[in-house]
């Protein structure tokens, strides 16, 4: 039975409630708030973890549970209503269980912050929106998440408000998700009106599996909609051209862009497309968009990593590759592969994002206590941390082997699964492979780079602050410690075939079968070729996730002078690359400069000038006319009186002409 | 089947509830010496009207034509007038509304100072005009409380108004002054051919609606209560006189003026434009169309360069109005039941927003979003509960506005796909101008020393608007199941 699903969004909308309402003025006590919230989460992964394995079980693997109607009108009919299956059960999994640790992290590294209370009350709403997102049967509640993680995405990175750049960034990603939501809103119209026209009235999500054949196989109806769809995808997973948003998002608290710019929210892009997977694979077009895009965003992002100095930045464009990653799987059918890596992701990313967090955490108290405001986000004042923070560095490093894909770590299955496909797919091509992993090879480098910069080589922490680097708590290096144990053996769950020496089986695969080997037989999406290769690709993406390392151990560990060099040699280059090819300038100079401009218009001239101009021309005339009587008839209320009467006369006039 | 006989139910609720405020308006004239005394009356009787309402919601079952109460007896024989009020789905939704924004104005109107008893008596005569609108089924009922509903709305402004209340008086006064006028020629102009044809002079809007037009007499005349209809709305081009009017009214005026008074004009196009001249309708539906997405954009770009806040909600508003007009104008089941619930939305949630304005007005002593900053540090409360009507403003799901805004859309789709699109990125846009309204307001560093969070008096104006907000995003069936059969009547009409 799977009739206490609801539970599940409960706890943390209730923690969520309690904060905000009571936080400030009744709870006061920071361990009091922090329990509540971390609670109201780990409360939630109970019970998942309770139905994940009642469903491990079972024969049948899909459940819907409705809880009540929300809007019927003629043909529409929206439940709230779950739908709890394979897909749902893991991306649930992932999302309670990095949730609770990252919320265990945040008592510690929030400590003695203003808004302690509003900061829960926010991560629990998160929670709550991202729970409804993953486990909506249809795709209006999915929608209610949807935008309720982009609010609180919002609210999260506005989170230090006072600041006018949190402001702004928080602003921007809201703006650009809600380009994304016109994409979203226009795919779901059509999918609803068009299998309406045959008879199916619905939007949810297992009807669409069911009956989205109506729509026709590689009809330009369901390409549309898929488009469109994608287009949400890109604006939330920040994806190209809409992901400009996420590496501002690194305004807000560490914690935050781990759990919602790193594991969670960024990520529903793809969980939607596998949610989706029916529609999707029914149209190669949108399926070959998707996998550029892709691969595109993949290497764009990568290449901006090289060259940023700001720890947080680099795993924010790291995140929008890697993201880039999940797409090229979505894109080539490896459905499967794709969540494998979104889980993998979840694991090593929030450790990568959590462990700078511990260093910005060390870094800015021992600047706080020497009293210098240099940045603690700068690498360029980091350097030789590992002595100073070992469990931090520890794990951060091996987050580092796990993303650059090194055997037998976690993001290499995933990685090399993702390769793979995209290789012998059926929608597979040699070029997205081929883009994929040379820059699988740049993410070795750019990660390894942030890694010796920040805990290798000399300190170069101004000196007076230099011994006031300590250690974090416990509640901020268990988590970081449970993620890297992840990030280790968390690979093993989808062993491929090939190697699979002891047969421990893809469990993985066969645990998602349900949701995704239909569409992938009806449609004749596989992956095919000999063991041999598929071994001889592991290897290539070994080698050159080997030689992206071999770069940085020369450039950043070896020879430091290196890198200035190299910049001061291809200034005009690096100057591009670092000020992010300029995106945002050219963003700004089409689109929002333009649409402010224009708005000016509207109001200046055409409400103004034109719509006002006349109406007081009026005024004047009637001004002018109505001189004469103002010797009888003083002020406004007359004129009103006297139309009346006026409007009474010709009424009466009319009657007796009658 | 002409009706000359009257119909009068055991007791006449509907009278009792427009004429209620009315009275209550009488006794606070003749009593304006205890202020005190008028405040109370003024919220005793607007409570009472409210639950006359509710009552009436909960206990009333409609007839086979969606009616609920109907009173009809003969007034002025002569001229054939009848004193005709009705109740149906749309209408009650529309009086639920009403009431209830009445009280949140008579708590929101206490600390109003000079001229106590005449303030209040002008928000009771308001009230009982605005009900009459929406009950009146005949037309020369209908302008007279039209009429009425305007003239208290004029004093609002013009005495208890801002700085340059004369000028948005006289604005607001001319514009609706000219649509009345046309109103009113049309309506005479129907009377007379209506008689003419049958024989059976009538001025009830059944009766009238079964005239025989020439297309030429039907655009005619459909024009004249358009000129009413489209200023009151308002549609743009027609738009200009509800900024000023708004900047420059009291906080009761601007919110009775955006929450109330312009839906007058909706209505009266779903009430009276639309039944009368199908045929005018069905041809010039597209221009509606076209007319209600400018609006929606135009007004949403216009309210991104507004710094006086309430200008940018009389902006909001008329961007908002442009949706609903838009859901209209698709003539969908879906798209009207959505614009319906919009209009209640829009209504509740922009109403909340103003109410807010006068509150942080009070404290800050300015309405001026380059001087504002950082309302969050000081006032987490308010500032809360300003977030929560300004996101429910800019459609987030789960909130008031949209679901409203999610059925004109999905409606509108149905028969034309491309005015859907449009009105998907003008929705889009409205995050825009609501978002840089929340930051300056609620983001930044602090520029007051002090500010107090909300009074008791405040929290209970408020604590209603945000249980209403949720509930039309939650759950907007209970206010979705009484618009169903009003609403099938009205479209069957057309194709």
């Amino acid at each position: 039975m799977y009739d206490k699903l609801w539970l599940i969004p409960f706890f943390p909308l209730i923690g969520s409630i309690i904060n905000g309402l009571l936080g400030k003025r009744f709870i006061k006590s920071e361990k009091a708030i922090g329990a509540i919230g971390t609670g109201a989460v780990f409360l939630s992964f109970l019970v998942t973890c309770r139905y994940f394995f009642q469903l491990l079980g079972d024969t049948e693997k899909v459940h819907q549970q409705v809880v009540a109607s929300w809007m019927s009108v003629g043909k529409l009919q929206v439940d709230w209503g779950f739908l709890f299956d394979p897909l749902s059960a893991l991306m649930l999994m992932v999302v309670c269980g990095v949730g609770s640790l990252i919320h265990l992290y945040s008592i510690g590294y929030m400590h003695g912050e203003e808004g302690f209370y509003r900061y829960f009350s926010y991560l629990n709403l998160f929670i709550f929106s991202m729970i409804m997102l993953v486990l909506g049967n249809n795709a209006l509640v999915m929608f209610i998440g949807w935008e309720g993680v982009g609010l609180c995405s919002y609210l999260l990175i506005g989170y230090y408000f006072e600041k006018q750049s949190a402001g702004d960034a928080a602003k921007k990603a809201f703006v650009m998700n809600r380009v994304g939501d016109f994409g979203f809103l226009l795919g779901l119209f059509t999918i609803f009106w068009t299998l309406g026209s045959h008879g199916i009235w619905t939007v949810n999500f297992v009807d669409f599996s069911e009956h989205g054949h109506l729509l026709g196989v590689g009809s330009t109806v369901v390409t549309v909609a898929t488009l469109c769809f994608f287009l949400g995808a890109t604006g939330k997973s920040a994806q190209l051209p809409l992901y400009t948003w996420l590496p501002d998002a690194m305004e807000g608290p560490t914690p935050v862009s781990a759990l919602i710019h790193a594991a969670t929210m960024v990520t529903a892009g793809v969980y939607m497309i596998g949610r989706m997977n029916v529609l999707f694979a029914m149209s190669p077009t949108t399926m070959g968009v998707v996998a550029a895009v892709g691969a595109a965003t993949a290497i764009f992002a990568a290449s901006i990593g090289f060259a940023q100095n700001d720890i947080k930045r680099v795993l924010a464009y790291s995140t929008v590759s890697q993201l880039g990653f999940m797409f090229v799987a979505m894109g080539v059918g490896a459905f499967t592969a794709g969540i494998f890596h979104l889980m993998t992701h979840a694991f090593f990313k929030a450790c990568l994002f959590l462990g700078s967090g511990s260093v910005i955490h060390a870094m800015h108290h021992a600047l706080h206590h020497a009293h210098l405001d240099d940045d603690p986000q700068d690498m360029r004042n980091m350097g030789g941390l590992r002595k100073h923070m070992p469990v931090t560095w520890a794990t951060f490093g091996i987050s580092c082997l796990a993303i650059a894909g090194l055997p037998f770590f976690a993001g290499f299955f995933s990685k090399d699964e993702i390769l793979w496909w995209a290789f012998a797919s059926t929608r597979g091509s040699l070029v997205v492979w081929g883009i994929a992993a040379f820059a699988a090879g740049m993410t070795a480098f750019y990660m390894f780079r942030c890694l010796y910069m920040t805990f290798y080589g000399k300190q170069k922490t101004d000196p007076k602050a230099k011994d006031h680097v300590h250690e974090s708590p416990w509640v901020i290096t268990l988590p970081l410690v449970v993620l890297a144990g992840l990030a280790t053996v968390g690979g093993f769950v989808g062993v491929p075939h090939a190697i699979d020496v002891v047969h421990i089986g893809n469990k993985l695969d066969a645990f998602l079968a349900p949701v995704f080997h239909h569409t992938q037989e009806l449609y004749q999406i596989e992956a095919h070729g000999a063991a041999s290769t598929e071994i001889m690709l592991m290897v290539f993406s070994v080698v050159v996730a080997l030689i992206g390392i071999g770069i940085a151990t020369t450039m950043y560990l070896k020879n430091p002078e290196l890198p200035a060099k190299f910049t001061s040699t291809f200034s005009r280059l690096h100057r591009v690359v670092f000020n992010k090819w300029y995106v945002d300038e050219i963003y700004d100079a089409m689109f929002v400069n333009t649409t402010k401009q224009f708005g000016n218009f509207c109001w200046k001239f055409f409400d103004v000038k034109i719509v006002d101009g006349i109406v007081n021309g009026v005024g004047k005339v009637v001004n002018v006319l109505s001189a004469g009587l103002r010797h009888t008839q003083t002020g406004l209320f007359q004129n009103y009186a006297l139309a009346m009467v006026l409007g009474t006369v010709v009424m009466v006039a009319i009657y007796i002409l009658n | 089947m002409i009706n000359t006989v009257d119909t009068l139910p055991a007791f006449p609720w509907l009278s009792l509830m427009v004429f209620l405020p009315l009275s209550g308006a009488l006794l606070c004239l003749l009593h304006t010496r205890s202020e005190r005394d008028c405040r109370w009356l003024g919220l005793t009787v607007a409570v009472a009207t409210f639950g006359i309402a509710i009552w009436l919601f909960l206990s009333q079952q409609p007839n086979a034509s969606g009616w609920f109460c109907v009173e009809d007896i003969e007034w002025i024989g002569r001229f054939s007038i009848r004193y005709n009020l009705a109740m149906d789905g749309i209408a009650l939704v529309m009086v639920l509304l009403t009431t209830f924004l009445q009280i949140v104005s008579m708590l929101l109107a206490w600390p109003v100072r000079r001229h106590v008893g005449l303030f209040f008596a002008l928000l009771l005569i308001l009230e009982s005009g605005l009900l009459g609108i929406f009950l009146a089924q005949d037309l020369i009922l209908f302008y007279l409380f039209w009429e009425v509903a305007l003239i208290p709305m004029f004093f609002l402004i013009g005495i208890w108004g801002h700085n340059r209340r004369h000028e948005a008086a006289l604005k607001f006064f001319l514009y609706t002054l000219a649509g009345s006028l046309f109103m009113l020629l049309a309506i005479i102009g129907l009377y007379v051919i209506h008689g003419d044809q049958t024989g059976h002079y009538s001025f009830l809007i059944s009766d009238l609606a079964r005239t025989e037009l020439t297309l030429r007499q039907e655009y005619l005349l459909f024009g004249g209560f358009l000129a009413a209809f489209a200023i009151k709305s308002p549609l743009v081009p027609f738009h200009t006189w509800l900024p000023d009017a708004l900047s420059e009214a009291p906080a009761v005026g601007s919110l009775d003026l955006t929450g109330l008074l312009i839906k007058t004009g909706v209505y009266g196009l779903i009430r009276i434009a639309f039944p009368l001249f199908p045929n005018a309708t069905s041809e010039c539906l597209p221009i509606f169309g076209t007319f209600a997405l400018v609006a929606l954009f135009h007004a949403g770009w216009c309210a991104y360069h507004q710094d006086d806040i309430k200008r940018l909600l009389a902006y909001s508003s008329i961007s908002h109005l442009g949706l609903v007009v838009l859901g209209l104008a698709a003539w969908t089941f879906t798209a009207w039941q959505g614009s319906l619930l919009l209009m209640v939305s829009h209504g509740i949630t922009t109403g909340a927003l103003l109410a807010m304005v006068a509150m942080i007005r009070q404290r800050i002593a300015t309405r001026n979003l380059q001087k504002l900053s950082g309302l969050w540090a000081q006032a987490p409360c308010l500032s809360a509960l300003f977030l929560l009507f300004a996101l429910a403003s800019l459609g987030l799901p789960g909130l008031a506005n949209f679901s409203g805004e999610i059925l004109v859309l999905i409606g509108t789709f149905q028969t034309r796909p491309i005015w859907a699109i449009m009105g998907i990125a003008g929705v889009v846009f409205a995050a825009a101008y609501m978002l840089r309204l929340i930051q300056r307001v609620l983001w930044g560093e602090p520029t007051q020393a002090e500010v107090a969070d909300l009074s008791p008096r405040e929290w209970l104006i408020l604590i209603p608007l945000a249980i209403l907000t949720v509930w039309l995003g939650i759950y907007p069936a209970t206010f979705l199941k009484p618009l169903e059969t009003p609403v099938l009547l009205a479209l069957g009409g057309l194709p």
